[in-house]
């Protein structure tokens, strides 16, 4: 995928799967501004702002760059 | 080489995170929010008559950069209590849902029929001070 093109959901859901062990992500955007809902083992014990960090984290800079915008919900898988 | 210890800026804004016990940095005012996630969280707020301290981070990219450096969180809004970041407006959103918000900001809800208390800290300007 080239980094310079548009963002898909798609490109978002794997790079995040691709990125936190264990990952499901369901994406959902319109190029700029994305939802991503997205549960993992790897949250367990962590707080909200930490699930959020390694959201963020997969993106870097192209989060209010490229990614104009990505809301995120976390869960962990245990608090279902 | 940059000597982050003299940087103007960041100092700014780390003293205006720890003198206020609530500080919301959003895009525009509360007044005249200028982007959907910064004016969901002053509704928020705003519902639960908890006075606090806004930062527009518009009028100088400085700013937004500055304190996403500190926070190591990209985005905007970004809330504070009592120095510590409690998240943007999802979190905020979804700690407002559980109750959780209430809690950190030490809001007994039980009492929520009050009076909220109308004194509203005045924004700051950070650019000002530098």
């Amino acid at each position: 995928m080239s980094p310079s093109s548009a963002a898909t959901p798609q490109e978002l859901k794997t790079r995040i799967e691709a990125a936190i062990p264990g990952a499901t992500a369901t994406v959902t955007g319109d190029g700029h501004h994305f939802n991503a809902v997205v549960s993992a083992a790897a949250f367990r014990g962590l707080t909200r702002i930490a699930q959020h960090r390694l959201v963020y984290d997969v993106f870097g800079t192209e989060i209010g760059d490229r990614i104009h915008a990505l809301s995120i919900q976390t869960q962990s898988g245990d608090q279902a | 080489m940059t000597d982050e210890s003299t940087n103007p800026m960041r100092e700014a804004i780390q003293s205006a995170i720890g003198e206020n016990p609530v500080i919301l940095f959003m895009k525009g005012s509360p007044e005249r929010p200028m982007c959907g996630f910064s004016a969901r969280t002053v509704a928020i707020l705003q519902s639960l008559g908890q006075p606090f301290a806004a930062v527009d981070v518009l009028p100088d990219p400085r700013i937004r950069q500055e304190l996403s450096a500190l926070s190591s969180w990209p985005t905007i809004p970004q809330l504070f209590v009592n120095g510590e970041l409690v998240g943007g407006c999802d979190i905020v959103t979804e700690m407002y849902e559980s109750g959780e918000l209430q809690d950190v900001l030490g809001l007994d809800v039980s009492t929520e029929t009050e009076e909220p208390t109308a004194a509203e800290a005045p924004p700051l300007s950070i650019e000002n001070r530098l």
